[in-house]
């Protein structure tokens, strides 16, 4: 599903934060990237996510090349990733209300209608009542918040599912409700999965295989 | 998740207490809504040399608690109850000093914090150094000479690296703000530590780094009240451990009973152990009560497989559990 072939990447010309790293993703497979913060692994995340685009080295996406990379990435391509970061605060337009956050890739592409059914369904599995879809991102915990930002993510159905450290501010009740939420998507539309983090446990618990950044085996 | 031998466990320390929080409740009034009931009637002690972990989801009102202790509450706060600090100079209750004792004799004297978003709370015109230096100046009288040691040997007790130390805080990422925060925290060497949430963002290394530092830091004799939703972490700090849902403390035990055997007796604490990645990962069903309108009785009640008529009442925290069906501390 996603493949990265000898990615370089970095900011402002300086030291590469990701050097020459290739990895594969399966299709269906759920695939977790270990290693400490700041150690580049979220670079790598955002690149995977077509949000940030590389010095060196291909990323495809389902044996396609991908030709571009944040607003130049063709929207077919975009549209295949879904991607949920570890600061849902930072990630969430804080105007718009939880239900409307999910709502808004549909309505970006044009298929708020058609897929209104679909956001409140997937609103719902998440655990999110009607009365907090009504809410704004500063009138709901981070785990409340978190799990808009998923519901969002799997709105149009991606075939992979990037999460950055999704959980690593959440508590462990809440870190199960995700994950299994994201197992139950995977069931259901043979998607799959990187989860970048840095708890071992968790990421083997929760994946096929668990690579080690920054060697990528 | 196992202990090293080494840690003092058994009994909380003795003596008197250093924090006496006694039925504390903090109440936001919303405009044109019902008030949020963040915190309701918590009571414990916590004596120098203990540490103290509040447990919980995000919004289970740990967070709110922590800035009631430290007059950090936003405007629409209401308080009720106690928190009696008492270092030696006499016991003064910190929900009703006014702000000038508060800013003059307690935040960072009587009290530390490791702020949950730390890169708000360093001067951002001042690097980490200097941060570190002025407070190891004002603290310790350090001669000008010895500071610049001073101040390198306080960061590498957080882990914070050296290289980094003439960066301003908006230069750091969020784990090395952290770290910061909790180098300065540590050198300030208040009788009281607050650390609210001090391990989001770190790698297990450097929580386990941080978690030794900061039982350290308990072990020399200081109180530590230490704020997280992270289980590990708590298992490996605390002396002691208080869950709380909903606004209040529904278990208080020692962390030795809590996390090992006979293991958890609310319900609720039950669950949330249960979830994590290294035992059965099954979330608890379902979501939190909203705080603006909690039941009458248990909060936990529409989430609770144990959950009976008796549960439309309220439970009290008797014998450091708030459950009409607690599981009997030997039973379990
Ligand atoms: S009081 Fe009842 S509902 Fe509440 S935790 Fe105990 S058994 Fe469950």
């Amino acid at each position: 599903m996603l493949e990265l072939d000898r990615v370089t990447a970095g900011y402002d010309r300086g030291v590469p934060v990701v050097a020459d790293l290739s990895l594969a993703v399966g299709e269906g497979e759920a695939v977790g990237l270990l290693g400490p913060s700041g150690c580049g692994k979220s670079t790598l995340a955002r690149v995977a996510a077509l949000l940030h685009r590389p010095w060196a080295g291909t990323v495809r996406l389902a044996g396609e090349p991908v030709t571009g990379f944040r607003f130049r990435a063709p929207r077919a391509e975009r549209t295949r990733v879904g991607v949920v970061f570890q600061q849902p605060r930072l990630a969430a337009d804080p105007r718009l209300t939880l239900g409307d956050l999910i709502a808004e890739p549909a309505r970006a592409t044009g298929r708020g209608a058609e897929l209104a059914d679909r956001a409140a369904r997937l609103a719902d599995d998440i655990g999110l009542t009607p009365a907090l879809l009504g809410r704004r991102p500063h009138e709901v915990s981070d785990g409340q918040l978190q799990r808009a930002c998923l519901a969002r993510a799997l709105l149009l159905r991606p075939g992979l599912l990037i999460c950055d450290e999704m959980t690593a501010m959440l508590d462990a009740s809440t870190t199960a409700a995700l994950a299994a939420v994201v197992e139950e998507y995977r069931r259901e539309h043979g998607a799959a999965l990187l989860a970048v983090g840095h708890d071992r446990v968790l990421l083997r618990r929760w994946c096929d295989r668990v690579l080690d950044f920054p060697t990528g085996r | 998740m196992s202990r090293t031998p080494s840690q003092p466990r058994e009994d909380p320390p003795q003596g008197r207490p250093l924090l006496s929080v006694r039925e504390l409740s903090v109440r936001f009034l919303m405009p044109g809504g019902r008030p949020v009931a963040a915190v309701t009637d918590v009571s414990f002690d916590l004596r120098p040399g203990e540490c103290l972990a509040l447990v919980g989801e995000s919004g289970c009102g740990k967070s709110v608690l922590a800035s009631a202790l430290l007059g950090l509450l936003p405007g629409n706060a209401r308080t009720r109850g106690a928190a009696l600090i008492d270092t030696g100079e006499g016991p003064l209750d910190l929900l009703t000093a006014d702000e000038a004792t508060l800013a003059r004799t307690v935040r960072g004297r009587r009290a530390g914090l490791i702020p949950q978003s730390p890169a708000a709370h360093l001067t951002p015109v001042r690097t980490v150094r200097s941060h570190l230096a002025e407070t190891v100046r004002a603290l310790r009288g350090t001669p000008r000479r010895e500071l610049r040691a001073a101040a390198e040997a306080a960061a590498a007790r957080a882990a914070f690296p050296a290289d980094h130390l003439d960066r301003h805080p908006h230069q750091l990422s969020g784990g090395l703000a952290q770290r910061a925060a909790t180098a300065l925290a540590l050198v300030a060497d208040a009788p009281l530590l607050i650390a609210d949430e001090p391990t989001t963002g770190l790698d297990r290394d450097l929580v386990d780094r941080t978690v030794g530092e900061l039982r350290r830091h308990a072990d020399e004799g200081h109180g530590l009240l230490v704020i997280t939703h992270d289980l590990a972490a708590a298992e490996r700090v605390a002396d002691r451990v208080a869950v709380m849902y909903a606004g209040r403390v529904v278990e208080l035990a020692a962390a030795d009973a809590f996390f090992g055997h006979p293991g958890p007796r609310h319900p609720y604490a039950a669950g949330l152990l249960d979830a994590l990645p290294e035992r059965s990962f099954t979330p608890i069903p379902g979501l939190p009560p909203e705080l603006d309108a909690l039941p009458d009785g248990c909060a936990f009640a529409p989430r609770c497989d144990r959950a009976t008529e008796r549960c439309a009442s309220l439970p009290a925290l008797a014998d450091g559990v708030a459950c009409h069906h607690a599981r009997e501390a030997a039973d379990a």
